[in-house]
């Protein structure tokens, strides 16, 4: 132990360092010294800190004592160990009348606290009062408190005091106060701003000392506006003169330079107030010249000054020969052994090529230097200069270094960075596409993963869309250059993901177009990729759609082509995906497969990955089927904001908790079953569009009550009623006996809607039905209806509905070849009534039995659903009106309209009704069945995925590239 | 501003630590842990700037000098200052070595006070420094020596 050795000398010397220390410290240090292990350490000083406790505590313990004590607490507090328990004594101490005490006790708080902290109220008064002290030293001790501990709201507090200290006799106190209105001026500059001129004043005090410090602020002030202190410049100009002249006492001197520190302070604000204002510059040539005629460049310091001055220069008004004195000084920087200077003159260099980039020509060598030293530091700031002395025609090489240190960096932040430099000068300077891309190739092998994804886009799309001015042989001669150095790379292990993106894609697109690589051996090294990145979906997908584009090309041509086996296990493979996405990838490549030519090259157009693809969002190719739907009595789509009850999916989560907590506040009846009610009743109740207006008295119209009332315009008085009247019902029903009429299967959705909570989608609803039913039904007996209650449930079916919405839509993706789904998907255009037809209906007759029907099987449970759509079917009736292509929007009577509006999007998105709720489910269900028959290959559909996927562009990762699909078929 | 001085022993030790801008003690040891990583990662023969922290450091005998700052100071200038405040250290103790240090970092404190004040270099002339520090030292003897009483003491006195 170093410090054991020096031990004895240590108590030979006994308290020569002026304030040693009692016996107890230094058995304290030296055990601290002896431990051998973090614990120890922590145990010996966790003991020492119970000491401390006790003994501060100690009212008898004499008051030097407790100058020790408390040291020896901050030293605790230094070494890391919680010392919070005596910072009020430091608080204390601060209050005693013996100096040394005093002093101790501020340091402890400055050293403790911050100005946040509770006990620096305490503290704020004492530092008042010393600051009015004829001890001078008390009055440097609270200014030096002050700096650390007065905050913003104490600022008035202390802020006379500070501003008479400014004259005071002793020059140690003017120097602090002037730092202390720093200190303030930094905390709140609106406080203290009307004494700014003070330090103006303090710049011409006698003592140099003042004066320097006053530099200090005066600094921060220029750098924030540098124009109202233009008059200051000959001044200053004057004080540096002298101290370069030696003026100043010599004490000032430091290794014989005269105020060096002074010098460098003179020398920042200089070349603030000089920047672009030639009439100040000009002031300041003269003294820079001698500045640089004396400098010393044998020590550190006159280094130091003359490196400022070169900062000086290239801040200021240019003059030739200051940049010419700056160049050579730089020179003998760079020139130099040590690496400080290096460091410097690479620093210094970058600023003068701001100035004249001719000037790093002559250095070219000496920089080359520092990029092979071993030295981090400087090779870092090597690079920075070289980042900035970019040009066209030193690209290559920078770049090319550039790449070499990336390859070797550790540190993560780094080599980020200089890989994003890469790129950016790459982009910028790039002398040929041919070297752009082999740049890039390079870049993405050694740091892929940390370059923005974006630029692997840009690589991409450079790739396949040429270089505009050059003509089509040029092009593909890029790619077929490209290709053959992906195809090299491509074997290398550990690759990034974002580089193995970019050479799958360029395979695909263009790994067989110059002919020169048969489609086998390309699928061959794409299979061997997807194979070495097992964990990786995104290569995978990149790479099974390449795969897909050289098959869909191949057969383009005529050709016949074989799949290989390991092409032919990766299908497989991935067809048992846990991705849906690439699940389907692979599925559409067997569908490709077996295409004929014409329809493959429609689907997969050879190098059309830049054709511009025009998204029809109107859809409008759908409106003859629309039409004709229309025509044959579904009811128009009503936009989802003119649609009432839905609630947008953003307020989804707040919703599901007030559903969880409706729990027991049902309060809309339940429709009563009726026996299976086919297509036509349906259809025949859509003859008669008025039956919304009758119902209130009818069971199975609540539901449809409920609706218009939280649908309703509020307006609308009529409808208005109607709920009311429907709450009523809800509320007799409550307390009365239950009518069982009302209940039954639909009791039996609502249940699972609510208590279920979000779990519509539950496919496997079924199963939980009976004993939902019974809950159900129980809840069907009422409650009392409130307004909050209401919206609750509008905002609880809401959710709901927004949920099947997308339900729905993920359904429509894979609908296609299950009419039923399809008809689910395209819910917008279909009326429901073709629906029911779909569903064989069989009514489960005794609804009150239903708790304990046992519900087992998944199509049993679906069948009463349908029934009750079919009951839905009379009571929407209402719209048929709705045959009428006219928006409900516009006719606010017609509920059922909107009702039926609903229905159909949505799997009943918005509305309250139970019956719909079984649509929902009953809908999921088909989605379920629809995810499964999209196992089986269907041809249609993967062409259309994969023209999708193509529009969307190279990325087949894209959220949702399937969104057209249907409507694309 | 200067933002930080550390005194830290090659066995990773804090001697001492003066932040300018307020640091919870909690977070010290690991800003002393993070630097002294910085530290012993460099071999000698390399430059005393660490870029990016702007940190300048000195190492003599058994401890590193650390300043921290920001891009307003003068990287040769902070190594300088290093220097003028080991020089001070030099005549205060005559000789300074590291329990020097250890058992007077109190007065190292009262030292850098003189020095740095709010982040800011006040004084940079040692002569200064070591004038004012042992004008301190003799008036907090003085005063010590006339308010030696303990109170308990006092207490009886004024029975």
């Amino acid at each position: 132990m170093e410090q054991l050795r020096t031990i004895g000398r240590e108590l030979a010397m006994g308290s020569q360092g002026g304030w040693g220390q009692s016996k107890e410290f230094l058995d304290l240090v030296k055990s601290i010294g002896e431990a051998r292990s973090k614990a120890e350490e922590d145990r010996i000083i966790a003991r020492e800190l119970e000491h401390l406790k006790r003994r501060l505590a100690d009212p008898d313990v004499p008051r030097r004592k407790m100058k020790e004590l408390l040291l020896r607490l901050v030293y605790a507090e230094m070494l890391g160990h919680d010392a919070s328990f005596g910072h009020i004594h430091a608080v204390k101490m601060t209050h005693d009348e013996s100096l040394p005490l005093k002093r101790t006790g501020y340091l402890a708080v400055a050293l403790f606290l911050d100005e946040r902290h509770d006990l620096v109220i305490l503290v704020v008064n004492t530092i008042q009062k010393d600051l009015r002290s004829d001890n001078y030293l008390v009055v440097c001790a609270a200014l030096t408190a002050a700096c650390r501990l007065i905050g913003e709201e104490a600022i008035p507090a202390v802020l006379p005091q500070v501003v008479e200290l400014l004259a005071h006799p002793k020059e140690a106190v003017r120097k602090k106060a002037v730092m202390a209105l720093h200190r303030f001026y930094q905390r709140s500059s609106s406080s203290v701003s009307h004494l700014v001129s003070n330090f103006r004043k303090r710049l011409c005090d006698n003592d140099p000392g003042v004066m320097g410090a006053t530099l200090c602020p005066l600094y921060d002030l220029i750098l924030e506006e540098p124009n109202s202190y233009k008059d200051l410049v000959v001044s200053f100009v004057n004080i540096l003169k002298q101290v370069v002249e030696r003026r100043l006492p010599t004490s000032y001197d430091y290794h014989q330079i005269p105020a060096p520190f002074i010098q460098i302070k003179l020398l920042k604000i200089l070349a603030v107030l000089g920047s672009g204002d030639k009439q100040a510059s000009g002031h300041m040539y003269t003294v820079l010249g001698d500045i640089f005629r004396k400098g010393d460049t044998a020590s550190n310091i006159g280094n130091a000054i003359l490196y400022e001055c070169i900062c000086c220069i290239s801040s200021i008004f240019p003059n030739p020969k200051m940049l010419e004195a700056a160049a050579e000084t730089t020179s003998k920087f760079l020139k130099s052994d040590s690496h400080n200077l290096k460091y410097m003159g690479i620093d210094a260099l970058g600023r003068l090529i701001k100035i004249n980039p001719d000037i790093a020509e002559e250095h070219q060598l000496a920089v080359i230097d520092c990029l092979e030293d071993p030295d981090d530091t400087l090779k870092r700031k090597t690079f920075e200069l070289l980042y900035k002395m970019t040009k066209s025609t030193n690209v290559e090489v920078i770049v090319d270094r550039m790449i070499e240190y990336m390859i070797n960096i550790t540190d993560h932040h780094y080599k980020t960075e200089i890989a994003s430099r890469c790129v950016e000068l790459a982009e910028q300077f790039a002398p040929s596409n041919q070297w752009f891309i082999q740049t890039m190739n390079k870049v993405f092998e050694h740091a892929g993963d940390l370059v923005n994804i974006r630029v692997a886009h840009n690589l991409m799309r450079l790739i396949a869309e040429g270089f505009g001015e050059e003509d089509e042989g040029a092009d593909s001669q890029l790619r077929s250059s490209a290709v053959d150095s992906y195809l090299r790379i491509v074997g290398e292990p550990k690759l990034p993901s974002s580089f193995l993106q970019i050479i799958c894609w360029v395979l695909g697109e263009y790994g067989t177009a110059d002919g020169k690589y048969s489609a086998s051996y390309i699928i061959g090294k794409l299979c061997d990729v997807a194979e070495a990145h097992l964990t990786d979906d995104t290569v995978k997908a990149y790479a099974i759609s390449a795969i897909f584009k050289i098959f869909a090309f191949e057969i383009a041509l005529g050709r016949k082509i074989d799949l290989l086996p390991e092409c032919q296990t990766l299908v497989d493979e991935l067809s048992a995906s846990h991705s849906t996405d690439l699940q389907q990838r692979a599925y559409e490549l067997q569908a490709l497969l077996g295409l004929d030519k014409n329809a493959v090259e429609s689907v997969m157009p050879a190098d059309a990955s830049c054709e511009d693809i025009e998204v029809d969002r109107n859809l409008s190719f759908l409106n003859s089927y629309v039409q004709q739907a229309l025509e044959n009595g579904a009811s128009p789509y009503i936009p989802e904001s003119e649609r009432s009850g839905v609630i947008s999916v953003g307020s989804y989560r707040s919703q599901e908790q007030q559903e969880t907590s409706s729990h027991t506040l049902r309060f809309e009846a339940y429709e009563m079953p009726k026996p299976s009610l086919p297509l036509a009743t349906s259809q025949t109740s859509m003859s008669t569009p008025t039956t919304d207006l009758v119902p209130v008295t009818e069971p199975g119209y609540y539901k449809e009550d409920h609706q218009t009332s939280k649908s309703q315009p509020p307006g609308d008085a009529v409808s208005g009623e109607f709920g009311v009247k429907l709450r009523l019902d809800g509320v007799q029903k409550k307390w009365g006996r239950p009518t069982y009429s009302s209940s039954t299967p639909s009791s039996l959705a609502s249940s699972q809607q609510t208590t279920n909570g979000a779990s519509h989608s539950d496919g496997g609803g079924s199963s939980s039905q009976p004993r939902e039913s019974s809950y159900g039904s129980k809840r069907q007996q009422g409650t009392e209806v409130s307004a909050e209650k209401q919206r609750l449930a509008a905002s609880l079916f809401g959710s709901a509905a927004a949920k099947a919405d997308r339900k729905a839509q993920a359904s429509r993706k894979t609908a296609k070849d299950s009419p039923s789904t399809e008809k689910v998907a395209t819910t917008n255009v279909t009326a429901q009534p073709v629906k029911e037809q779909v569903i064989p209906a069989a009514p489960p007759p005794d609804l009150l039995d239903l708790g304990d029907e046992p519900v087992s099987s998944n199509p049993p449970s679906a069948d009463p659903f349908s029934q009750l759509e079919g009951l839905l079917g009379p009571a929407s009736a209402a719209p048929v009106l709705s045959g009428t292509p006219a928006t409900s929007t516009s006719k606010a009577p017609d509920l059922m309209s909107i009702f039926s509006g609903d229905v159909p999007t949505g799997v009943a998105s918005g509305s309250t009704d139970p019956t719909l709720g079984d649509v929902n489910s009953t809908s999921s269900h088909k989605g379920a069945t629809a995810v499964a028959s999209k196992k089986g290959p269907s041809l249609q559909d993967a062409l259309q995925k994969d023209a999708t996927a193509r529009q969307v562009g190279v990325t087949p990762t894209g959220n949702n590239p399937n969104l057209f699909k249907d409507l694309l078929g | 501003m200067i933002q930080a001085v550390m005194v830290i022993s090659t066995q990773a030790k804090p001697r001492l630590l003066k932040f300018y801008n307020f640091q919870a003690p909690e977070k010290h040891q690991d800003l002393v842990r993070s630097v002294f990583q910085l530290l012993s990662a460099s071999p000698d023969s390399v430059s005393n700037f660490v870029k990016g922290t702007k940190m300048v450091y000195k190492h003599l005998a058994t401890l590193y000098f650390v300043f921290v700052f920001d891009s307003s100071e003068n990287e040769l200038a902070m190594l300088d200052l290093i220097q003028v405040f080991v020089e001070i250290l030099d005549r205060c103790f005559r000789n300074v070595c590291e329990l020097d240090i250890v058992f007077n970092f109190n007065k190292l404190h009262t030292i850098l006070d003189e020095m740095i004040l709010g982040g800011q270099v006040i004084e940079t002339s040692s002569e200064q420094v070591v004038k004012s520090v042992e004008e301190i030292e003799r008036l907090e003897k003085q005063s010590s020596t006339t308010s030696f009483i303990p109170k308990s003491i006092t207490e009886r006195f004024t029975r």
